[in-house]
């Protein structure tokens, strides 16, 4: 199964504020090891030609990339509060 | 907002609505803010509730609490691509109350607790996300939301806001998050029903089933697979240690994916429809891993203070959570009978968990993250279980050897590294800690 197929099944509650995420990929470029690509549950980080795409859409808010991530390469901040992905079990 | 709160309880789980029940039902004026549409919309259980704190606020709650099922058999499967070895432990014990566990599903049971918490008289705030305190001096005087005019004062604030707690990194107990200290689950919701279930994992009525695999389903990163039968549907996930899989090149949701086709899992999950995708983070330091536990005007518990125990055995969370709540909950009463929110007024808490099984255990099993860190434990000794037990059924025809001569042969072979000195040390290092 892929992805947004996978994700189409989670309840998310979209704002108008800009992403909670935000990526720097001048700092990516220089991350050998890109952590993001492997610990993000939703593939929202990708690699296109050679450089770091990222979409804050699918985002399940687990902050695993902040984690993971190089120093300064993402600002973190979760959603307005009563937006972003909304669990139905969980 | 211009009255002043005896506390604020930032997050609406477990940990966080089991301290506001228990100061709301001591009469303190308690507002608890939660971040989600309504409590649980941000949460994902990994583990099973194990009973023995709720039980002790809410006797019998299994009758009216949304749970899904008590769970009788606890399994633990290594795996191989091909193969798996199952130990599987089923008692009839944990079928009587006061049941030793239940699988739960978190958007159903936190607003159950969060409504009891409610019906004490804590104030209960959705949608509300808490960007940053109010200070004097170094002492915490409230929090700040995101909304306008949105400052709140209170005593003492009680941070509870899980795993990927950034509150807890403001307020200076933590520094930055160590990926060897960090887990991240990856989990589906798959729905079946309840007939189907109960045939294929041999359960009668609301009896449930939780299985752990360890081997092939991480890739050899330290984690393991969970799978929980609720009532109508199945939990399925992994969870792997984030600095390994960046360093194995293994991408978290194909293994998802890998582990849901490998034939142990396929048959056990076939006609079954995804409800739900998600992710969450776990703490996985163990007893070096945990915060500076409060300051003047300040606490934190639960998840958001790292306290959880995982041996690979048993997984345990909201136990922990709901207790260290309930000790924050009877610090707060005490400071403000005395008056006293200061760093050494609520230095009482730490005490309170130095009491309880919380910090007795993970300070007992401090040692277990390194072990857990041990690779052979999710690669070499999976597949030499599972190796032995193939050399020992396959009937060739062929001479009969002795079972100590194949696990010699499958010990040796390319790669195991499983000399029988390593071997001996790695049990007796496991015996001592598990």
């Amino acid at each position: 199964m892929n992805m947004d197929e996978k994700i189409s099944m989670t309840c998310y509650h979209l704002g108008r504020e800009k992403p909670h995420i935000k990526v720097d990929v001048g700092v990516c470029r220089t991350c050998d090891l890109k952590p993001c690509l492997y610990v993000c549950p939703v593939e929202n980080y990708r690699l296109e030609d050679d450089e770091i795409q990222f979409s804050c859409d699918a985002c399940v808010e687990c902050g695993a990339c902040r984690v993971a991530c190089s120093p300064g390469a993402v600002q973190w901040s979760y959603p307005q509060g009563g937006f972003g992905v909304c669990f139905r079990f969980g | 907002m211009s009255e002043r709160f005896d506390a604020i309880v930032v997050g609406a789980g477990p940990a966080g609505c089991s301290a506001a029940y228990a100061m709301a039902k001591e009469g303190l004026h308690v507002l608890v803010i939660e971040r989600g549409e309504y409590p649980g919309s941000k949460n994902v259980s990994g583990a099973l509730l194990h009973s023995h704190v709720l039980s002790s606020l809410f006797p019998n709650f299994w009758e009216e609490a949304p749970v899904e099922r008590f769970v009788t058999q606890r399994k633990l499967s290594f795996l191989t691509p091909d193969t798996s070895l199952t130990v599987d432990f089923r008692d009839d014990y944990f079928a009587k109350p006061p049941y030793n566990g239940f699988t739960v599903l978190r958007s159903k049971f936190d607003p159950w607790l969060a409504k009891k918490a409610e019906d004490a008289g804590a104030l209960i705030m959705t949608g509300t996300q808490v960007d940053d305190f109010l200070w004097e001096g170094d002492r915490v005087m409230g929090v700040k939301t995101r909304k306008q005019d949105g400052e709140v004062l209170a005593h003492v604030v009680i941070i509870a806001e899980g795993a990927n707690s950034i509150l807890t990194q403001k307020a200076g107990l933590r520094g930055d998050m160590s990926p060897h200290e960090m887990a991240i689950g990856a989990k589906e919701v798959i729905r079946l029903s309840e007939e189907i279930i109960n045939e294929r994992f041999n359960l009668k009525g609301n009896e449930g089933a939780s299985i752990h695999y360890i081997g092939e389903c991480t890739g050899g990163v330290p984690g393991g697979g969970f799978l929980y039968t609720n009532m109508n549907s199945i939990s399925l996930g992994l969870v792997c240690r984030i600095s390994d899989l960046a360093k194995k090149r293994l991408k978290i949701f194909e293994l998802v994916e890998r582990f849901k086709s490998h034939p142990h899992i396929r048959s056990l999950i076939a006609g079954g429809v995804l409800k739900e995708y998600s992710g969450h983070m776990i703490p996985e330091g163990g007893y070096k891993a945990i915060p500076k536990l409060f300051r003047g005007g300040l606490l934190v518990v639960g998840e958001a203070a790292s306290l959880n125990f995982n041996n690979g055995l048993i997984l345990r969370g909201i136990d922990y959570a709901m207790a260290s709540g309930m000790a924050a909950a009877r610090t707060v009463s005490l400071a403000r009978s005395n008056g006293d929110f200061s760093e050494k007024g609520l230095s009482r808490y730490r005490k309170e968990l130095e009491g309880s099984f919380v910090l007795k255990d993970m300070k007992r099993f401090k040692g277990l993250p390194d072990i857990l860190s041990n690779p052979r434990i999710f690669s070499t000794y999976p597949d030499l279980l599972c190796s032995l037990g193939r050399e020992m059924f396959q009937v060739t025809g062929g001479e009969r050897r002795r079972v100590l001569s194949i696990f010699n042969e499958v010990r040796r072979r390319e790669g195991s590294r499983a000399g029988i000195g390593r071997i001996i040390k790695d049990l007796l290092k496991m015996g001592y800690q598990i």
